[in-house]
Protein backbone atom coordinates (compact mmCIF):
# COMPACT_ATOMS: atom_id res chain seq x y z
CA UNK A 1 0.00 0.00 0.00
CA UNK A 2 1.23 3.33 -0.95
CA UNK A 3 1.33 6.23 1.49
CA UNK A 4 0.51 9.82 1.38
CA UNK A 5 3.39 12.24 0.11
CA UNK A 6 5.06 14.23 3.38
CA UNK A 7 3.94 17.27 3.01
CA UNK A 8 7.67 19.51 3.66
CA UNK A 9 5.94 23.46 3.69
CA UNK A 10 2.23 23.89 3.98
CA UNK A 11 0.80 27.45 3.18
CA UNK A 12 1.77 29.16 6.68
CA UNK A 13 5.37 27.70 6.65
CA UNK A 14 5.82 28.81 2.68
CA UNK A 15 4.47 32.17 3.62
CA UNK A 16 7.50 32.53 6.49
CA UNK A 17 10.23 30.57 4.35
CA UNK A 18 9.19 33.35 1.31
CA UNK A 19 9.61 36.29 4.35
CA UNK A 20 13.00 35.30 5.02
CA UNK A 21 14.54 34.64 1.62
CA UNK A 22 13.11 38.21 0.88
CA UNK A 23 15.29 39.20 3.60
CA UNK A 24 18.48 37.46 3.08
CA UNK A 25 18.01 38.37 -0.86
CA UNK A 26 17.98 41.90 0.01
CA UNK A 27 20.76 41.58 2.51
CA UNK A 28 22.95 39.77 0.22
CA UNK A 29 22.18 42.40 -2.21
CA UNK A 30 23.31 45.09 -0.52
CA UNK A 31 19.65 46.57 -0.20
CA UNK A 32 17.26 46.93 -3.08
CA UNK A 33 19.38 49.75 -5.06
CA UNK A 34 20.48 47.69 -8.21
CA UNK A 35 18.42 44.71 -7.34
CA UNK A 36 16.35 42.96 -10.22
CA UNK A 37 14.04 39.81 -9.76
CA UNK A 38 14.11 36.88 -12.53
CA UNK A 39 11.58 34.11 -11.91
CA UNK A 40 12.11 30.66 -14.16
CA UNK A 41 9.08 29.79 -15.60
CA UNK A 42 7.04 28.52 -14.37
CA UNK A 43 6.65 28.90 -10.74
CA UNK A 44 9.67 30.50 -9.99
CA UNK A 45 7.48 33.71 -11.21
CA UNK A 46 4.72 33.44 -8.82
CA UNK A 47 7.64 33.24 -6.32
CA UNK A 48 9.54 36.13 -7.10
CA UNK A 49 6.53 38.06 -7.24
CA UNK A 50 5.60 36.95 -3.49
CA UNK A 51 9.57 37.98 -2.98
CA UNK A 52 8.66 41.50 -4.46
CA UNK A 53 5.64 41.32 -2.17
CA UNK A 54 7.95 41.22 1.15
CA UNK A 55 10.11 43.20 -0.22
CA UNK A 56 7.79 46.04 -0.82
CA UNK A 57 6.46 45.77 2.62
CA UNK A 58 9.35 46.34 4.57
CA UNK A 59 11.81 48.66 2.46
CA UNK A 60 8.97 50.64 0.58
CA UNK A 61 10.56 50.20 -2.78
CA UNK A 62 8.42 48.04 -6.23
CA UNK A 63 12.09 45.98 -7.25
CA UNK A 64 11.81 45.29 -11.00
CA UNK A 65 11.17 41.94 -11.73
CA UNK A 66 10.95 39.96 -14.81
CA UNK A 67 10.21 35.96 -16.51
CA UNK A 68 12.97 33.77 -17.91
CA UNK A 69 11.41 30.67 -19.85
CA UNK A 70 14.83 28.84 -20.44
CA UNK A 71 13.16 26.21 -22.12
CA UNK A 72 15.34 27.18 -25.81
CA UNK A 73 18.37 27.46 -23.68
CA UNK A 74 17.77 23.40 -22.80
CA UNK A 75 20.99 21.14 -23.32
CA UNK A 76 18.44 18.15 -23.80
CA UNK A 77 16.13 19.32 -26.48
CA UNK A 78 17.64 16.78 -29.09
CA UNK A 79 16.79 13.84 -26.81
CA UNK A 80 13.37 15.26 -24.57
CA UNK A 81 11.06 13.78 -27.52
CA UNK A 82 7.96 16.06 -28.07
CA UNK A 83 8.80 19.83 -28.28
CA UNK A 84 8.12 21.30 -24.69
CA UNK A 85 6.00 23.82 -24.59
CA UNK A 86 7.59 27.72 -24.66
CA UNK A 87 6.66 30.29 -22.10
CA UNK A 88 7.24 33.89 -21.97
CA UNK A 89 10.12 35.70 -21.38
CA UNK A 90 10.05 39.58 -19.84
CA UNK A 91 13.17 40.92 -19.04
CA UNK A 92 11.25 44.61 -18.27
CA UNK A 93 14.67 46.70 -18.00
CA UNK A 94 18.42 46.79 -18.64
CA UNK A 95 20.51 44.60 -16.59
CA UNK A 96 23.51 45.71 -17.11
CA UNK A 97 25.76 46.56 -13.89
CA UNK A 98 22.53 44.90 -11.75
CA UNK A 99 22.35 42.88 -9.26
CA UNK A 100 20.41 39.93 -10.63
CA UNK A 101 18.49 37.56 -8.33
CA UNK A 102 16.86 34.40 -9.78
CA UNK A 103 14.36 32.95 -8.36
CA UNK A 104 13.24 29.50 -8.70
CA UNK A 105 11.00 26.34 -6.98
CA UNK A 106 13.35 23.67 -6.63
CA UNK A 107 17.57 23.59 -7.30
CA UNK A 108 17.85 19.59 -8.70
CA UNK A 109 20.66 19.28 -11.42
CA UNK A 110 21.60 22.74 -11.82
CA UNK A 111 20.62 22.34 -15.51
CA UNK A 112 17.90 24.67 -15.43
CA UNK A 113 20.10 27.48 -14.07
CA UNK A 114 23.09 26.89 -16.39
CA UNK A 115 20.65 27.74 -19.03
CA UNK A 116 19.20 30.88 -17.20
CA UNK A 117 22.38 32.01 -17.07
CA UNK A 118 23.30 31.84 -20.53
CA UNK A 119 20.04 33.14 -21.51
CA UNK A 120 20.32 36.08 -19.17
CA UNK A 121 24.03 36.84 -20.40
CA UNK A 122 21.99 37.42 -24.06
CA UNK A 123 20.36 40.29 -22.22
CA UNK A 124 23.39 42.44 -20.61
CA UNK A 125 26.25 41.67 -18.38
CA UNK A 126 24.87 42.28 -14.65
CA UNK A 127 27.41 43.34 -11.73
CA UNK A 128 26.50 40.02 -10.15
CA UNK A 129 23.96 37.10 -10.37
CA UNK A 130 22.65 35.70 -6.90
CA UNK A 131 20.35 32.34 -6.82
CA UNK A 132 17.42 31.89 -4.64
CA UNK A 133 15.42 28.78 -4.30
CA UNK A 134 12.52 27.69 -2.38
CA UNK A 135 14.05 24.13 -2.29
CA UNK A 136 17.20 22.90 -2.94
CA UNK A 137 16.96 18.69 -2.90
CA UNK A 138 20.66 18.09 -3.79
CA UNK A 139 21.35 16.18 -6.81
CA UNK A 140 23.96 18.69 -8.45
CA UNK A 141 25.22 17.24 -12.12
CA UNK A 142 27.09 20.81 -12.19
CA UNK A 143 29.02 23.26 -10.06
CA UNK A 144 26.27 25.40 -9.22
CA UNK A 145 25.40 26.71 -5.61
CA UNK A 146 21.94 28.71 -4.08
CA UNK A 147 22.98 31.78 -2.16
CA UNK A 148 19.93 31.66 -1.02
CA UNK A 149 17.65 28.46 0.22
CA UNK A 150 14.02 28.16 1.70
CA UNK A 151 14.51 24.86 2.39
CA UNK A 152 16.90 21.91 2.61
CA UNK A 153 15.51 18.37 1.65
CA UNK A 154 16.44 15.02 1.49
CA UNK A 155 15.44 13.18 -1.00
CA UNK A 156 16.09 9.79 -1.23
CA UNK A 157 16.54 7.97 -4.58
CA UNK A 158 13.43 7.65 -6.98
CA UNK A 159 11.73 10.60 -4.96
CA UNK A 160 10.79 14.30 -5.93
CA UNK A 161 9.81 17.90 -4.75
CA UNK A 162 6.53 18.63 -5.55
CA UNK A 163 5.79 22.85 -5.73
CA UNK A 164 2.35 24.07 -5.81
CA UNK A 165 1.45 27.71 -5.81
CA UNK A 166 -1.72 29.00 -5.29
CA UNK A 167 -1.94 30.79 -9.09
CA UNK A 168 -0.86 27.56 -10.69
CA UNK A 169 -1.74 24.54 -8.89
CA UNK A 170 -4.88 26.08 -6.35
CA UNK A 171 -2.71 25.82 -3.30
CA UNK A 172 0.71 26.93 -1.72
CA UNK A 173 2.51 23.73 -1.13
CA UNK A 174 5.92 21.73 -0.85
CA UNK A 175 5.75 18.10 -0.64
CA UNK A 176 7.70 15.05 -0.58
CA UNK A 177 6.75 12.50 -2.95
CA UNK A 178 8.47 9.09 -2.67
CA UNK A 179 9.06 6.26 -5.45
CA UNK A 180 5.96 4.24 -5.58
CA UNK A 181 3.63 6.97 -3.83
CA UNK A 182 0.63 8.13 -5.30
CA UNK A 183 0.33 11.41 -5.98
CA UNK B 1 -2.14 18.73 -24.76
CA UNK B 2 -2.23 19.10 -28.26
CA UNK B 3 -0.59 16.46 -31.11
CA UNK B 4 2.64 16.68 -32.09
CA UNK B 5 3.43 18.29 -35.81
CA UNK B 6 5.34 15.16 -37.49
CA UNK B 7 8.03 15.93 -40.04
CA UNK B 8 7.18 18.09 -42.36
CA UNK B 9 4.84 21.30 -42.35
CA UNK B 10 2.86 20.92 -46.23
CA UNK B 11 -0.25 22.56 -45.42
CA UNK B 12 -2.94 23.83 -43.11
CA UNK B 13 -5.53 21.82 -44.77
CA UNK B 14 -4.67 18.43 -42.53
CA UNK B 15 -3.64 20.12 -39.45
CA UNK B 16 -5.79 19.93 -36.42
CA UNK B 17 -7.13 23.02 -35.06
CA UNK B 18 -5.12 21.98 -31.66
CA UNK B 19 -1.75 21.22 -34.07
CA UNK B 20 -2.44 24.93 -35.67
CA UNK B 21 -3.22 26.50 -32.24
CA UNK B 22 0.22 24.81 -30.87
CA UNK B 23 2.27 26.86 -33.51
CA UNK B 24 0.30 30.28 -32.67
CA UNK B 25 1.07 29.45 -28.93
CA UNK B 26 4.75 28.81 -29.84
CA UNK B 27 5.45 31.78 -31.94
CA UNK B 28 3.86 34.39 -29.73
CA UNK B 29 6.62 34.07 -26.71
CA UNK B 30 9.23 33.52 -29.76
CA UNK B 31 8.23 37.64 -31.03
CA UNK B 32 10.33 38.53 -27.91
CA UNK B 33 14.09 37.20 -28.96
CA UNK B 34 13.26 39.30 -31.53
CA UNK B 35 13.21 42.50 -29.82
CA UNK B 36 16.59 41.60 -27.86
CA UNK B 37 19.38 43.15 -28.54
CA UNK B 38 21.55 40.11 -28.95
CA UNK B 39 18.51 38.28 -31.07
CA UNK B 40 19.43 35.04 -30.96
CA UNK B 41 18.84 31.51 -29.06
CA UNK B 42 20.95 28.65 -29.21
CA UNK B 43 17.47 25.87 -30.09
CA UNK B 44 18.59 24.99 -33.31
CA UNK B 45 22.53 24.90 -32.84
CA UNK B 46 24.55 22.31 -35.23
CA UNK B 47 21.24 22.23 -37.32
CA UNK B 48 21.70 22.70 -40.76
CA UNK B 49 18.78 24.43 -42.57
CA UNK B 50 18.89 25.09 -46.92
CA UNK B 51 16.13 27.32 -48.58
CA UNK B 52 15.45 25.67 -51.60
CA UNK B 53 13.95 28.55 -53.24
CA UNK B 54 12.92 27.15 -57.00
CA UNK B 55 10.57 30.34 -57.48
CA UNK B 56 11.35 34.51 -56.91
CA UNK B 57 10.75 35.78 -53.04
CA UNK B 58 11.96 38.31 -51.19
CA UNK B 59 10.01 38.24 -48.07
CA UNK B 60 9.43 35.29 -47.52
CA UNK B 61 13.04 33.86 -47.82
CA UNK B 62 14.22 36.69 -45.77
CA UNK B 63 11.39 35.83 -42.79
CA UNK B 64 12.87 32.26 -42.64
CA UNK B 65 16.39 33.25 -43.13
CA UNK B 66 16.13 35.30 -40.04
CA UNK B 67 13.86 32.90 -38.10
CA UNK B 68 16.39 30.36 -38.83
CA UNK B 69 19.51 32.52 -37.99
CA UNK B 70 17.60 34.09 -34.43
CA UNK B 71 17.60 30.08 -33.62
CA UNK B 72 21.01 29.57 -34.39
CA UNK B 73 20.92 27.16 -37.30
CA UNK B 74 23.33 27.11 -40.10
CA UNK B 75 21.45 28.53 -43.61
CA UNK B 76 21.97 27.56 -47.02
CA UNK B 77 20.15 29.25 -49.62
CA UNK B 78 19.62 27.85 -53.03
CA UNK B 79 18.12 29.91 -55.83
CA UNK B 80 17.57 27.93 -59.42
CA UNK B 81 18.92 30.54 -61.00
CA UNK B 82 22.70 29.77 -59.90
CA UNK B 83 22.24 26.18 -59.05
CA UNK B 84 22.53 22.82 -60.80
CA UNK B 85 18.48 22.93 -61.68
CA UNK B 86 19.12 25.10 -64.12
CA UNK B 87 21.79 21.94 -65.80
CA UNK B 88 18.47 19.66 -65.72
CA UNK B 89 18.91 17.85 -62.40
CA UNK B 90 15.77 17.07 -60.88
CA UNK B 91 14.47 18.05 -57.96
CA UNK B 92 14.87 14.79 -55.79
CA UNK B 93 18.39 14.69 -57.08
CA UNK B 94 19.09 18.06 -55.72
CA UNK B 95 18.10 17.59 -52.36
CA UNK B 96 19.29 13.98 -52.53
CA UNK B 97 22.74 15.78 -52.90
CA UNK B 98 21.92 18.30 -50.49
CA UNK B 99 21.14 15.24 -48.13
CA UNK B 100 24.07 13.70 -48.84
CA UNK B 101 25.81 16.70 -47.25
CA UNK B 102 23.71 15.94 -44.09
CA UNK B 103 21.56 18.57 -43.89
CA UNK B 104 18.98 18.52 -41.44
CA UNK B 105 15.61 20.56 -42.55
CA UNK B 106 14.84 21.93 -46.34
CA UNK B 107 12.25 25.29 -46.82
CA UNK B 108 10.88 24.55 -50.08
CA UNK B 109 9.28 27.14 -52.77
CA UNK B 110 8.50 26.01 -56.24
CA UNK B 111 5.82 26.44 -58.94
CA UNK B 112 4.42 23.35 -58.83
CA UNK B 113 1.16 22.19 -56.46
CA UNK B 114 1.99 19.20 -54.24
CA UNK B 115 6.27 19.60 -54.84
CA UNK B 116 6.59 20.04 -51.08
CA UNK B 117 4.64 17.04 -50.80
CA UNK B 118 6.77 15.08 -53.34
CA UNK B 119 9.76 15.99 -51.64
CA UNK B 120 8.76 15.51 -48.47
CA UNK B 121 7.57 11.51 -49.02
CA UNK B 122 11.36 11.14 -50.77
CA UNK B 123 13.96 12.76 -48.02
CA UNK B 124 14.15 12.17 -44.45
CA UNK B 125 14.86 15.75 -43.42
CA UNK B 126 11.72 17.94 -42.25
CA UNK B 127 10.19 19.62 -45.30
CA UNK B 128 8.80 22.96 -44.69
CA UNK B 129 6.17 24.56 -47.60
CA UNK B 130 7.19 28.27 -48.56
CA UNK B 131 4.85 27.68 -51.33
CA UNK B 132 3.99 25.50 -53.49
CA UNK B 133 2.06 26.54 -57.28
CA UNK B 134 -1.32 27.40 -56.13
CA UNK B 135 -1.49 25.14 -53.83
CA UNK B 136 -1.17 26.59 -50.18
CA UNK B 137 1.78 28.50 -47.82
CA UNK B 138 0.71 27.57 -44.82
CA UNK B 139 3.53 29.79 -42.85
CA UNK B 140 1.90 32.49 -44.51
CA UNK B 141 -1.15 31.16 -43.72
CA UNK B 142 -0.24 30.94 -40.05
CA UNK B 143 1.41 34.39 -39.53
CA UNK B 144 -2.01 35.54 -40.86
CA UNK B 145 -3.95 34.16 -38.32
CA UNK B 146 -1.69 35.07 -35.21
CA UNK B 147 -1.68 38.63 -36.54
CA UNK B 148 -5.80 38.31 -36.18
CA UNK B 149 -5.60 36.19 -32.96
CA UNK B 150 -3.31 38.88 -31.66
CA UNK B 151 -6.13 41.66 -32.48
CA UNK B 152 -9.84 39.80 -31.90
CA UNK B 153 -8.10 37.63 -28.93
CA UNK B 154 -9.84 34.60 -30.64
CA UNK B 155 -10.90 33.52 -34.13
CA UNK B 156 -14.28 32.03 -33.36
CA UNK B 157 -17.12 33.58 -34.80
CA UNK B 158 -14.73 36.46 -36.67
CA UNK B 159 -15.33 37.35 -40.67
CA UNK B 160 -12.63 37.23 -42.30
CA UNK B 161 -12.90 38.00 -46.37
CA UNK B 162 -10.63 37.24 -48.47
CA UNK B 163 -10.56 39.68 -51.81
CA UNK B 164 -8.72 39.25 -55.29
CA UNK B 165 -6.90 36.68 -56.80
CA UNK B 166 -8.15 33.82 -54.72
CA UNK B 167 -7.97 31.22 -57.72
CA UNK B 168 -4.46 31.61 -58.18
CA UNK B 169 -3.36 31.95 -54.73
CA UNK B 170 -1.98 29.79 -52.42
CA UNK B 171 -2.10 32.47 -49.60
CA UNK B 172 -6.06 32.26 -50.09
CA UNK B 173 -6.06 28.30 -49.64
CA UNK B 174 -3.88 28.16 -46.81
CA UNK B 175 -5.74 31.16 -45.00
CA UNK B 176 -9.25 29.62 -45.84
CA UNK B 177 -8.22 26.14 -44.33
CA UNK B 178 -6.39 27.79 -41.28
CA UNK B 179 -9.30 30.34 -40.50
CA UNK B 180 -11.93 27.90 -40.44
CA UNK B 181 -10.03 25.32 -38.78
CA UNK B 182 -10.03 27.97 -35.73
CA UNK B 183 -13.80 28.96 -35.80
CA UNK B 184 -13.72 32.02 -37.95
CA UNK B 185 -16.47 32.32 -40.70
CA UNK B 186 -14.73 33.12 -44.21
CA UNK B 187 -15.83 34.88 -47.29
CA UNK B 188 -14.13 35.88 -50.65
CA UNK B 189 -14.80 38.63 -52.90
CA UNK B 190 -13.06 38.99 -56.33
CA UNK B 191 -14.34 39.24 -59.96
CA UNK B 192 -15.63 35.48 -61.07
CA UNK B 193 -12.77 35.14 -63.58
CA UNK B 194 -10.39 35.08 -60.29
CA UNK B 195 -12.37 32.63 -58.28
CA UNK B 196 -12.10 29.30 -58.14
CA UNK B 197 -15.99 27.62 -59.91
CA UNK B 198 -15.78 25.20 -57.11
CA UNK B 199 -14.96 27.76 -54.43
CA UNK B 200 -18.63 27.06 -52.57
CA UNK B 201 -16.89 23.25 -51.50
CA UNK B 202 -14.50 25.35 -49.30
CA UNK B 203 -17.64 26.04 -47.20
CA UNK B 204 -17.37 29.98 -47.88
CA UNK B 205 -19.53 32.90 -49.07
CA UNK B 206 -18.70 34.61 -52.03
CA UNK B 207 -19.24 38.53 -52.74
CA UNK B 208 -19.41 40.04 -56.12
CA UNK B 209 -18.67 43.44 -54.93
CA UNK B 210 -16.24 44.52 -52.16
CA UNK B 211 -18.89 46.75 -50.42
CA UNK B 212 -20.82 44.31 -49.21
CA UNK B 213 -17.43 42.08 -48.53
CA UNK B 214 -16.52 45.80 -46.44
CA UNK B 215 -20.09 45.99 -44.84
CA UNK B 216 -20.23 42.30 -43.61
CA UNK B 217 -16.13 41.58 -42.10
CA UNK B 218 -14.30 42.00 -39.25
CA UNK B 219 -11.44 41.73 -41.47
CA UNK B 220 -10.06 42.04 -44.94
CA UNK B 221 -7.07 40.03 -46.52
CA UNK B 222 -6.48 41.96 -49.20
CA UNK B 223 -4.09 39.74 -52.10
CA UNK B 224 -2.02 40.76 -54.38
CA UNK B 225 -2.97 41.30 -58.09
CA UNK B 226 -0.68 39.28 -60.18
CA UNK B 227 0.42 42.08 -63.16
CA UNK B 228 0.19 39.56 -65.69
CA UNK B 229 -3.68 38.58 -65.18
CA UNK B 230 -4.15 41.17 -66.93
CA UNK B 231 -2.34 40.30 -69.95
CA UNK B 232 -4.09 36.38 -69.60
CA UNK B 233 -7.25 38.30 -70.09
CA UNK B 234 -9.01 38.09 -66.94
CA UNK B 235 -9.58 41.15 -65.86
CA UNK B 236 -9.99 43.91 -68.51
CA UNK B 237 -7.47 46.41 -67.01
CA UNK B 238 -5.77 47.68 -63.76
CA UNK B 239 -7.74 50.47 -63.26
CA UNK B 240 -10.84 48.91 -63.81
CA UNK B 241 -10.17 46.44 -61.16
CA UNK B 242 -9.50 49.19 -59.09
CA UNK B 243 -12.75 51.09 -59.68
CA UNK B 244 -14.61 47.81 -58.52
CA UNK B 245 -12.45 45.48 -56.28
CA UNK B 246 -9.93 48.50 -55.08
CA UNK B 247 -9.88 48.79 -51.03
CA UNK B 248 -10.11 52.52 -51.23
CA UNK B 249 -10.61 54.87 -48.08
CA UNK B 250 -14.20 55.92 -49.29
CA UNK B 251 -15.63 52.57 -49.05
CA UNK B 252 -14.20 51.90 -45.69
CA UNK B 253 -15.84 54.89 -44.30
CA UNK B 254 -18.71 53.87 -45.12
CA UNK B 255 -18.49 50.60 -43.09
CA UNK B 256 -20.13 50.15 -39.87
CA UNK B 257 -17.22 49.10 -37.92
CA UNK B 258 -13.82 49.43 -38.06
CA UNK B 259 -12.04 46.39 -40.05
CA UNK B 260 -8.45 45.25 -39.82
CA UNK B 261 -6.53 45.56 -43.10
CA UNK B 262 -3.86 42.56 -43.85
CA UNK B 263 -2.27 42.01 -47.32
CA UNK B 264 0.44 38.80 -47.58
CA UNK B 265 2.66 41.64 -50.04
CA UNK B 266 4.38 42.63 -51.92
CA UNK B 267 1.20 45.52 -52.51
CA UNK B 268 0.06 47.60 -55.85
CA UNK B 269 -0.71 50.18 -53.89
CA UNK B 270 -3.58 51.96 -56.35
CA UNK B 271 -4.71 48.62 -57.66
CA UNK B 272 -5.86 46.39 -55.30
CA UNK B 273 -5.37 48.26 -52.24
CA UNK B 274 -4.80 52.09 -51.82
CA UNK B 275 -2.07 53.75 -50.43
CA UNK B 276 -4.50 55.80 -47.96
CA UNK B 277 -4.86 52.11 -46.49
CA UNK B 278 -2.52 50.39 -46.54
CA UNK B 279 -1.08 52.85 -44.46
CA UNK B 280 -3.83 53.62 -42.93
CA UNK B 281 -4.51 52.99 -38.76
CA UNK B 282 -6.13 50.11 -39.28
CA UNK B 283 -3.81 48.49 -40.96
CA UNK B 284 -1.96 45.30 -39.69
CA UNK B 285 0.56 44.73 -42.80
CA UNK B 286 3.73 45.32 -40.90
CA UNK B 287 2.56 43.56 -37.83
CA UNK B 288 2.46 40.37 -40.30
CA UNK B 289 5.42 40.96 -41.26
CA UNK B 290 7.29 40.85 -38.04
CA UNK B 291 4.53 37.85 -36.58
CA UNK B 292 6.07 35.84 -39.57
CA UNK B 293 9.29 35.76 -38.21
CA UNK B 294 7.75 34.37 -35.02
CA UNK B 295 5.67 32.14 -36.79
CA UNK B 296 8.64 30.31 -38.62
CA UNK B 297 10.80 30.24 -35.96
CA UNK B 298 7.98 28.05 -34.14
CA UNK B 299 7.51 25.84 -37.06
CA UNK B 300 11.24 25.00 -37.24
CA UNK B 301 11.51 24.65 -33.42
CA UNK B 302 8.26 22.14 -33.17
CA UNK B 303 9.56 20.26 -36.37
CA UNK B 304 13.34 20.31 -35.60
CA UNK B 305 14.24 16.69 -34.51
CA UNK B 306 10.80 15.45 -35.24
CA UNK B 307 11.76 13.28 -37.94
CA UNK B 308 12.79 9.91 -36.71
CA UNK B 309 10.28 7.75 -37.11
CA UNK B 310 8.08 9.34 -39.98
CA UNK B 311 10.78 9.48 -41.86
CA UNK B 312 11.43 5.94 -41.99
CA UNK B 313 8.05 5.70 -42.62
CA UNK B 314 8.24 7.73 -45.57
CA UNK B 315 11.59 5.59 -46.67
CA UNK B 316 9.90 2.33 -45.74
CA UNK B 317 6.95 3.59 -48.09
CA UNK B 318 9.20 4.59 -50.92
CA UNK B 319 10.76 1.57 -51.40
Amino acid sequence: MSTAPTIVLNARALERTVARMADEIVEQADGTESLVLVGIQRRGVQLAERVAKVIAAREQVTVPRGALDITLYRDDLQTVGPRPIVGKTDIPCAIDGKTVCIVDDVLYTGRTIRAALDELADFGRPARIMLAVLVDRGGRELPIHADVVGRTVDVPRGGRVDVGVVEIDGCDEVTLVLAGEAT
Amino acid sequence: MSAPLGKDLLGLEHLSAGQITLILDTAEPLREISERAIKKVPTLRGATVVNLFFEASTRTRISFEFAEKRLSADTVNVATAASSVTKGETLVDTAKNLEAMRIDMVVIRHGSSGAARFLAERIESNVINAGDGTHEHPTQGLLDLLTLRQRFGTLEGKRVCIVGDVLHSRVARSNIWGLTKLGAEVAVCGPRSLLPSAIADFGVQVFDRVEQAIEWADALNVLRLQLERMTAGYIPSLREYNRVFGVTRERLDRAPRDLLIMHPGPMNRGVEIDSEVADGPHSVILDQVTNGVAVRMAVLYLLAGNAPALAEAAKGGNR
